[in-house]
């Protein structure tokens, strides 16, 4: 077991367990959030739950931030280390040959994802963490009513954020287009079920960031109509 | 066919390199790749220059000697072909064609489109292989049960000829579909398995040494292997890996 993550495939499994931990949090988030547009009282409950509840504060929201920490911190160490095994590039590469554009640049959408993880950590999390751990404030009230579906739609308003937002998360698709079965290869599952896993991987790359623009939109467009 | 050529030109491990331009006519599409470079070469001989170097061997395929990168493909346009494969029927007239040798930090240039592949026969070293008696008195290896899904699999991954295509294309330079070929054709069958555990973290602690890059699935390799080696070989050598990490 010794050096394990010292190796190229050690590595490779133990940034394929951060991303399958993170797709599995994203269908989460994903389905809280859907609830903003169907229910808002449901999703000022759900939200004030996974608020407060001490399980999801202390142990699943350390290990979350880990995880996105870990992956892309992994991911910059093994793209360095990558780019180093080809000291000279070619003067004629044709990569559309013979593989995708996600496939081959899963450090830029990675980035992007990042870039807008700095945003959203700004918009929701940043002042979430004030105002329940620094002012204190545990009661998720504000003027007499749950404050988190009332703060979704502020957020919503301004039209640049929410262009911001469908970007990122077109950049997202893309990210999982190839990560999502790639996670399943690096782990060692590539069998009878590979086809199912493959075609499961395109709905779900292609379905949560689109229901996350759909979000996004559908409250932005509520508002400003 | 009237072609201009786009050559690496490299004297030697230690000159910087650069690509050339040369022009080829009356090339004939029956020609194979290697031939129209033969024809150039003879050219440069007749005119006092230096032909340029490029390995070659049996040019059927099985050698796994040639190993040109051709527009910007591992062994050229075409599937499951290896350079000497490859014909000029594949380009038109007029056509440009950039020539150039395999790229990796594991493969250094030796001369012009030659590459040192040594790293390879280091890697197949560290545990590609099983030990067998061999004064006389080996089993006859029929009266071992082996069911015929396992031997095909195992053929399948035992026919990668170390060409190097999979690292040459590969945007990391891994050489992960290589030892995943190597690492399987052995855990396949009853021979391999005794000493599975260690060739396969011998085999990849020599990858790793010898400075090949992570494989991050971009499925390249697969595509342009010319003996087709599949992914799955490389899933194999992560199961084979974990396991024996655990074991081990």
């Amino acid at each position: 077991m010794s050096g394990i993550l010292s190796s190229s495939i050690g590595r490779k499994f133990a940034m394929s367990i951060s991303a399958i931990f993170l797709i599995v949090f994203l269908l989460q988030h994903f389905v809280i959030n859907i609830l903003s547009v169907f229910n808002p009282t449901v999703f000022n409950q759900v939200s004030h739950f996974m608020g407060t509840f001490w399980l999801v504060q202390y142990i699943l929201q350390p290990i979350l931030i880990l995880g996105v920490i870990f992956h892309f911190v992994m991911g910059f160490i093994l793209e360095i280390k990558n780019n180093k095994s080809r000291e000279i590039k070619y003067v004629k590469n044709n990569g559309n040959a013979n593989s995708s554009w996600m496939s081959r640049n899963m450090i830029w959408s990675g980035l992007v994802i990042l870039s807008f993880m700095i945003l959203h950590f700004i918009d929701f999390w940043i002042p979430e963490i004030n105002t329940k751990y620094i002012v204190g404030d545990m009661s998720g009230m504000h003027n007499g009513e749950f404050r988190y579906y009332t703060e979704l739609v502020e957020k919503f308003h301004n039209p640049l954020r929410v262009g911001a937002y469908c970007l990122a998360f077109v950049f997202l698709a893309l990210h999982l287009l190839h990560g999502f079965n790639s996670a399943f290869q690096s782990i060692g599952a590539n069998n009878k079920y590979t086809k199912g896993i493959n075609s499961f991987s395109k709905l779900y790359a292609v379905g949560i960031p689109l229901g996350f623009i759909f979000i996004a939109l559908f409250h932005h467009l509520k508002q400003n109509l | 066919m009237n072609l201009t050529l786009k050559i690496w030109r490299q004297k030697n491990a230690n000159d910087k390199g650069k690509m050339v331009d040369y022009q080829v006519s009356d090339i004939s599409t029956d020609m194979s790749f290697l031939e129209m470079l033969d024809v150039l070469n003879n050219e440069l001989i007749e005119k006092g220059d230096s032909p340029v170097a490029f390995d070659h061997d049996c040019r059927e395929g099985i050698c796994g000697m040639c190993s040109l990168y051709i527009n910007g493909e591992a062994h050229g346009p075409g599937r499951k072909i290896t350079t000497c494969q490859l014909h000029m029927r594949m380009f038109k007239d007029d056509d440009t064609i950039y020539i150039e040798p395999f790229r990796a930090k594991a493969f250094p240039v030796i001369k012009d489109l030659v590459i040192d592949r040594s790293a390879f026969d280091r890697v197949q070293y560290a545990g590609g292989f099983i030990s067998v008696n061999t004064s006389g008195n080996t089993q006859d290896a029929n009266s071992i049960p082996i069911s015929k899904h396992a031997a095909d699999e195992a053929m399948d991954a035992a026919t990668c000829i170390g060409c190097g295509a999979c690292v040459a294309t590969c945007k990391n330079s891994s050489a992960m579909l290589f030892v995943g070929a190597k690492v399987s054709q052995y855990a396949l069958l009853p021979q391999g398995k005794v000493e599975a555990t260690d060739r396969v973290l011998n085999m990849i602690h020599q990858m790793d040494a010898e400075g090949f890059g992570n494989c991050t699935n971009t499925g390249a390799c697969e595509i342009e292997c010319p003996k087709g080696i599949s992914l799955e070989n490389i899933a194999r050598m992560n199961r084979e890996y974990l396991k024996a990490s655990l074991k081990g």
